[in-house]
């Protein structure tokens, strides 16, 4: 296949999904990012509502290693965090492998990626869902107790959908991190829509047209992402009074 | 005191030193002796306070414009404010940096008046492209902050100014903006805390902070763990001394808002 010099291409050819065209590798690297952020997500919110609720009413000492869980990742920049846990989980996993008795494996850099951005999730997850369990009317977890519910059924039918309200914006803002903190695979080399983009920018220098692209299509995820979380505080809502009046 | 010492505490307080004994005298810290890496070290340091420091100041400084015309500007300059807002708040940080380096960077060289003029020997390094695209970053976050303090705001106390005689200028810089400042003073340090998370993204475009030291010990020794622990201990660290600093900060400011 030989294509013309890119600079004789029009920005159109250039993103399109011709032989000359860098369309398909960009969708790949939007769908790329878009799958990590919603499996980072999904086990973050796993860890967040367990570790929530693990820091309210779990033991001393699981309160404490939560406290030390969510103030070292908080405090740690996600791009270190993303490089040590880039080694180390492939070879903590190799190890108990190794221990159990088969062969090492070769861990797809798209299930490390996940898996590193669900901790990093998870521990920002775990203070949302902490504030928003503390903004349930306490009479309300009282009223359940009293009436001899056990702590799972509680949860279920009490805590939860009250909390769902309070924490909606919370786990909207998380959300839009989540699909922003993909980007930062891009540095340890996974093909996700930013590095994607470098790629074809870089070999055909049509910057601007790539990475207008791409925040395009960022903007279109949050934009999209906003709405979607407005829409799902409403429904959850309904039957509140309003209290901002 | 006592409540925070009990036995279980200090168990697990001495397993933590366990922990941290166990990696100083098992993992491999001969590199840190080697006085290169050393002054890398510190160099790496000063330029991670230095970005952080600079472009809290000047993001700030472009914050304000950016929330006030938004919160009571003319329509034809609160538009522009709020895309851009919406624009840095909804594409990744790194994303903005290559941008502005590789696409703009290489804007550059091909204009000739700029490369024949004065500032060519700067714009040809990275940090003029660092320290925009990270002010940029903050101006987008807290212009949106900086939105709502102006606007909540009580109009009884522009109003009061108005029947005062006050100009208009005066209003904004002796009632408007202290007001509206105060009301952000308590986001600013978790802001510095984020913005500190964000600076090592610039050792993408080759700037030399101390996150890029860590990878360069990396590279030459082999060892992988090490630098990668020590980074995070720093970041911790200044972490630690940026929550403390605006602790001390908020303490001496009056923090009830009318």
């Amino acid at each position: 296949m030989t294509c013309p010099p890119p600079a004789e291409l029009s920005s159109l050819t250039l993103l399109g999904f011709g032989d000359c065209g860098w369309g398909a590798t960009l969708l790949w690297g939007f769908g790329n990012s878009l799958m990590i952020a919603l499996g980072a997500y999904a086990i973050g919110f796993c860890i967040g509502v367990s570790g929530a609720f693990g820091k309210l009413y779990g033991g001393p000492v699981a309160k404490d290693l939560l406290a030390v869980y969510t103030t070292i990742v908080r405090a740690v920049p996600e791009l270190v965090l993303i490089l040590i846990l880039y080694y180390a989980v492939p070879a903590l996993i190799n190890q108990v492998l190794l221990g159990l008795g088969y062969e090492r494996i070769n861990l797809p850099q798209f299930i490390t990626g996940v898996v590193v951005l669900a901790v990093v999730q998870g521990a920002y997850q775990i203070e949302v869902l902490r504030g928003s369990i503390l903004a349930v009317p306490h009479g309300q977890i009282e009223a359940a107790r009293a009436m001899g519910m056990s702590p799972v059924m509680l949860a279920r039918r009490i805590t939860l959908p009250l909390m769902t309200s309070n924490a909606i914006p919370g786990l909207g803002n998380l959300w839009l991190n989540a699909t922003k903190d993909t980007a930062l695979l891009a540095v340890i080399g996974f093909t996700e829509l930013t590095k994607a983009t470098f790629q074809a920018s870089a070999t055909t220098k049509a910057f601007f047209t790539f990475y207008g692209a791409a925040m395009a299509l960022y903007m279109a995820i949050s934009l999209i992402s906003i709405l979607l979380f407005g829409r799902l505080e409403k429904i959850s809502r309904r039957g509140q009074r309003d209290a901002r009046g | 005191m006592r409540d925070f010492l009990n036995l279980r505490r200090v168990i697990m307080i001495a397993i933590a030193a366990a922990l941290v004994t166990w990696c100083i005298y098992s993992l491999r810290w001969d590199w840190l002796a080697n006085p290169k890496y050393q002054s890398m070290m510190l160099r790496g340091l000063w330029q991670t306070i230095w970005m952080l420091v600079v472009t809290m100041v000047i993001g700030f400084a472009l914050a304000i414009p950016i929330g006030f015309v938004q919160a009571a500007g003319p329509r034809w300059l609160a538009w522009p404010a709020r895309v851009f807002c919406s624009v840095i708040r909804g594409t990744p940080l790194l994303m903005q940096i290559w941008l502005l380096y590789y696409g703009i960077g290489s804007l550059f060289p091909s204009i000739p008046w700029i490369r024949d003029s004065a500032f060519w020997p700067i714009l040809r390094q990275a940090w003029p492209y660092a320290v925009v695209a990270l002010s940029l970053s903050v101006a987008g976050y807290e212009g949106e902050v900086l939105r709502g303090a102006f606007k909540s705001v009580p109009h009884g106390q522009l109003e009061a100014a108005r029947a005062m005689g006050m100009p208009r200028f005066t209003i904004f810089r002796r009632i408007w903006l202290p007001q509206a400042v105060q009301r952000v003073l308590p986001t600013i340090g978790g802001e510095t805390v984020l913005q500190l998370k964000s600076t090592p993204l610039i050792s993408t475009i080759t700037i030399m902070d101390i996150y890029d030291v860590a990878g360069r010990v990396r590279r030459d020794t082999l060892v992988v763990y090490e630098p990668l622990l020590l980074l995070a201990v720093t970041y911790m660290a200044i972490t630690a001394l940026i929550v403390l600093l605006f602790k001390w900060f908020e303490s001496r400011f009056p923090s009830k808002v009318a």
